[in-house]
């Protein structure tokens, strides 16, 4: 089971839930679950996401391997110059 | 497939290539005149195209009435609003972004209202541009002007005019009823604030203003645009990203993509400030209607007024600290302006304010607001200079408060690998603590000081990006390379590709010619941003050249007719290994080469990859400044930059980027700012009233490189390009401060700001 | 509007051109004679990409008239190197990577050029205050003052 923190931004569509545990091995498998258990979180998280797998972050990437016992954190794109 | 053991990603194997400081393949063409930039093409048969930018910052468009300037000889196609499909609100994935085309729309083209001056109303293609002038004078205008707001503080106010009736402010719960020019809250937060400040000794509290300021390109944006008949076109710009231009403008223009061949010219530089489109879709659209080539420049002034400077910003910092020097709470509240449309780079901004810190407690709100201002566009780690120069500032205070040298004061506080970030995650390896104790040893940090002068330090703090990257790397007949990548190149990259190539392949870089495809000739690249083209298609250069090695021994073990596992490639030679070692002299690639017809075709080697893994880039920077007592002016004494670059594949490229970084800093903290009169008009654009650092405000610029590899790169790159931006302004602020004893909050800190706070200090018997 | 007839001569060939009176000296390079190594960057003299010398001096070529090339001698970027061999300047600018996007790089060399045959021993200062006409966003100027300053140790030697 990985250890999911969603953050501030996103603990409004989870009804105020910011840390879960879900098993996924992957990050598609994540976001699908996380949008089947929060209807209202789906919409954010297809808008584009960052994913930190252990202190890794992955962006623009479904198939990650998020491995057993990860921390994961959903944070916003991040953008360059 | 076997994976080949290679000389160059061995851990600490002598690299021959890598980290060397050759010449760059388009070098000679650039100190000669030759390299053709976006300005610089024609085709025949070709038009001028001109814009009919809004004289007014806030105002309704009642109609455009345009039959005079289409009855001009000589003016062949116009476009309007009309000529452009609305899009609905709604972020859509363009390529890796996120996008909202209703927005996009509106910025290239006004719809229902100009929303700053210099919005494009109209453009004109015409055989002249001189007769491109005259049309645009005669197309008229009916503009209901509105009262406009430029500052994003006034903007916040209930009662200021409103840019987008239908916005209501994201990320608040209850939503708010009404509409207002705040697109978005955010916020960011660890920990327990309130025990956090009731465990500190001391609190300092400081409120902060920066101004917007321009990436100062020196080449103006530039267009040729040609479609055909059939709908075919193709587009000549300057650009970071060609494939980024391609997504929009078939977006814009219902165009598929595969009719749009997009080629990066030269690019004179960017800074994050071109990898939008502005003129792009309005020369498709003008070659489109009148069936002949279209040429677009920008003037300085329509770059001044019409293109993305960076956010101003308002900003509040707290930070609480025990007497032992260890933080126990932060907070900061963050209000970036982010132009007429929504999107200022406040997330970033909030993330960034305290991750060179670890800090238990912490919280960052954000608010992006809109405003009568160009939309803002990147600039060099986006967001992050302007928070950070809050909280460097804070933090130097209260070093001075706890009686502790500033970089020791950093050092007991800085983060290192398993540090938890503001945002979440716990970093891997970094360099903040590293660049510290450079800073402490360096000589400079011990020099002595003037009458006058005073020394400043500031840290920075960079994510980078990876992301989708191509590259083509074809084994050429006589043995030498062209490695085809997608990434314009902006600052050396195409001699760092070379570098990496020449490395991995074990040839000599003067065999390796590195080429920007157009978006025809190789896959969809990502834009040349986030200090990715050295990591992520560096990391598709290294796994091209992998591919070509694999095809090169298979080749040799044909030849030698052994197995292909038994061959190993090593030195730029196809060696027998296992029991067949020395059986059979070593090939070279270019013999490989030769016999390539003859042993099964042409040897290419691609890579097609979404590069994952970048490593976030940490650096300190050491400013000595003397103040003027008598006028306030600030002169840059010494300057030192300290940073981690993973790995600096051309080292001088890297203290280019180090130094680069460092100048527009200078520029920001001491002159640069969009001066507004009360009418809503941009007092000052153009290059003498806009004061971009020149030669002789500058003195020479040390760094220092620091390398802790960056795991997830076969050469351990890291991103350098934006982290050097992110110190200066409050390394500077923090001088200034210790020269005159007084502290500025606000940027720029031009002669009469400095001129003020001392004198005010003064009269406080300071 | 009636075309005047300039002759002049360009990089020491002998040029002809039909000018109006309101282009500038470098619309005529780059439209005309197709000598785009000039750049134009704000068409106001305040960043230098657009530098060439006239007969003898250094000018910014977006605030010469066209007209007033009549009878002149003009040095362009194109003209620098001989045949294969670089100027002393633009070998150093190539081997202090001196420039990174390049857009300044021909301004700069062509007043770096006239600096020297004015000065062969400059001060860092001096030549500091002598390219102050000329921006550079890229590079923080450090690399390219340590190229001039090199060329010129070098050409003294020589």
């Amino acid at each position: 089971m990985a250890r999911v923190v969603l953050g501030p931004n996103l603990r409004r569509f989870t009804d105020g839930v910011d840390e879960l545990e879900i098993d996924a091995a992957t990050i598609q498998q994540l976001l699908a679950k996380l949008g089947a258990l929060y209807p209202k979180l789906g919409p954010h998280l297809e808008r584009g996401l960052a994913v930190a797998i252990n202190g890794t972050i992955y962006q623009g990437t479904v198939l990650a391997p998020i491995p057993p016992d990860a921390e994961v954190f959903l944070l916003p794109p991040i953008e360059g110059g | 497939m076997n994976d080949i053991p290679l000389a160059g990603t061995a851990p600490k194997a002598e690299l021959k290539w890598v980290g060397t400081r050759g010449p760059r393949p388009d070098g000679l063409d650039k100190v000669t005149g030759r390299a053709r930039y976006g300005a610089d093409f024609r085709l025949p048969g070709m038009l001028v195209g001109r814009v009919l930018r809004s004289p007014h910052a806030h105002a309704r468009i009642r109609g455009i009435d345009i039959s005079k300037a289409a009855a001009l000889p000589g003016v062949k196609a116009i476009v309007t609003r009309d000529d452009f499909r609305d899009m609905p609100s709604e972020f859509v994935p363009a390529g890796e972004m996120m996008v909202n085309y209703r927005d996009i729309v509106r910025n290239v083209m006004a719809r229902e209202k100009a929303l700053y001056e210099g919005h494009p109303v109209a453009a004109v293609a015409a055989t002249s541009a001189s007769i491109a002038r005259e049309a645009l004078s005669l197309i008229k205008v009916d503009y209901e002007v509105l009262p406009h707001v430029i500052d994003a503080a006034e903007a916040m106010r209930a009662d200021a005019p409103l840019l987008d009736e239908t916005m209501i402010t994201a990320g608040v719960d209850p939503a708010p009823t009404k509409p207002s020019n705040v697109a978005k809250r955010m916020e960011f937060s660890t920990g327990d604030l309130k025990a956090g400040f009731a465990q500190a000794d001391f609190v300092i509290e400081r409120s902060f203003a920066t101004k917007p300021v321009h990436q100062g390109y020196l080449e103006p944006h530039a267009c040729l645009a040609s479609v055909n008949e059939a709908g075919q076109a193709e587009l000549w710009c300057t650009t970071q990203g060609h494939f980024v231009v391609r997504t929009h403008c078939a977006k814009l223009l219902d165009m598929e993509m595969s009719q749009i061949r997009v080629i990066a010219t030269e690019i004179g530089g960017g800074f994050g400030g071109k990898t939008v489109v502005y003129l792009e879709p309005l020369a498709l659209a003008l070659s489109s209607k009148s069936k002949r080539p279209v040429k677009m420049v920008m003037t300085r002034e329509e770059v001044f007024l019409s293109t993305g400077p960076t956010s101003g910003a308002h900003m509040k910092v707290k930070i609480g600290v025990r007497k032992d020097g260890k933080i126990t709470a932060a907070e900061a509240e963050l209000i970036y302006e982010a132009g007429a449309f929504q999107g200022s780079p406040v997330g970033p901004g909030c993330m960034c304010a305290f991750a060179p810190y670890e800090i238990e407690n912490a919280r960052v709100i954000g608010y992006d607001v809109i405003s009568n201002r160009p939309k803002v566009a990147a600039y060099r780690a986006p967001g992050a200079p302007i928070s950070e120069y809050a909280v460097e500032c804070v933090i130097d205070e209260l070093a001075q408060k706890l009686g502790l040298d500033p970089v020791e004061f950093r050092l007991k506080n800085g983060a290192k690998a398993g540090t938890r970030a503001l945002y979440g995650p716990k970093f891997g390896p970094i360099g903040l603590v590293a660049t510290l104790e450079a800073a402490k040893n360096h000589p400079h940090y011990s020099a002595p000081l003037g009458p006058n002068q005073g020394r400043g330090v500031a840290s920075g703090f960079w994510f980078n990006i990876g992301g989708e990257s191509c590259a083509s790397l074809h084994i050429n007949e006589d043995g030498s390379v062209t490695l085809m990548i997608g990434t314009p190149d902006i600052g050396g990259s195409r001699a760092s590709m070379a570098l990496m190539a020449a490395e991995t392949l074990g040839i000599d870089v003067a065999h390796v010619r590195t080429l920007i495809a157009d978006t025809d000739s190789i896959g969809y690249t990502f834009l040349t941003g986030g200090s990715r083209a050295t990591f992520a298609t560096g990391m598709a250069t290294v796994d091209a050249a992998k591919a070509a090695i694999r095809q090169l021994c298979a080749r040799a073990a044909k030849i030698w007719e052994i197995s292909e596992d038994a061959v190993v490639w090593e030195d730029g030679h196809a060696k027998p290994a296992g029991q067949n070692a020395a059986t059979f002299p070593p090939m070279s690639l270019a013999e490989l080469a030769g016999k390539a017809g003859k042993t099964g075709g042409p040897i290419s080697g691609h890579a097609e990859i979404n590069a994952q893994g970048a490593g976030p880039s940490f650096g300190t920077h050491i400013v000595d400044v003397e103040v003027d007592k008598e006028t306030g002016r600030v002169d840059i004494k010494r300057y030192t930059v300290i940073q981690d670059a993973g790995k600096a594949v051309h080292p001088g490229y890297v203290e280019g980027q180090f130094q680069g970084g460092a100048a527009q800093g200078v520029g920001w903290a001491l002159n640069e700012e969009y001066v507004y009169g009360a009418d809503g008009k941009l007092q000052n654009a153009g290059f003498l009233d806009y004061r971009m650092p020149v030669t002789s405000d500058l003195p020479m610029i040390d760094t220092v490189i620091v390398e802790i590899p960056n795991p997830a790169h076969p050469f351990g790159v890291r991103g350098v390009g934006e982290t050097p931006i992110v110190p200066p302004m409050a390394a500077i602020a923090n001088a200034i401060s210790r020269a005159i004893g007084t502290r500025l909050c606000e940027l720029p800190m031009s002669p009469p700001k400095v001129l003020k706070a001392m004198q005010a200090h003064k009269a406080n018997g300071g | 509007m009636s075309k005047r007839h300039v002759s002049a001569v360009v990089n020491g060939d002998p040029v002809e051109f039909l000018c109006t009176p309101e282009q500038t000296l470098l619309d005529v390079l780059r439209d005309d004679l197709d000598l785009t190594g000039s750049k134009e960057c704000c068409s106001s003299g305040d960043c230098g990409a657009c530098s060439v010398i006239l007969d003898g001096r250094l000018v910014c070529s977006c605030l010469v008239l066209s007209a007033e090339a009549e009878g002149k001698r003009i040095e362009t970027i194109e003209g620098m190197a001989k045949g294969e061999e670089l100027h002393p300047l633009q070998r150093r600018f190539l081997e202090h990577a001196a420039l990174q996007c390049g857009i300044c790089t021909p301004g700069i060399l062509i007043a770096a050029k006239a600096l020297l045959e004015r000065e062969p021993d400059p001060s860092e200062t001096e030549v500091r205050f002598w390219l102050a006409g000329n921006l550079c966003r890229c590079t923080g100027y450090d690399k390219i003052v340590r190229a001039v300053l090199d060329t010129a140790a070098e050409m003294r030697r020589s």
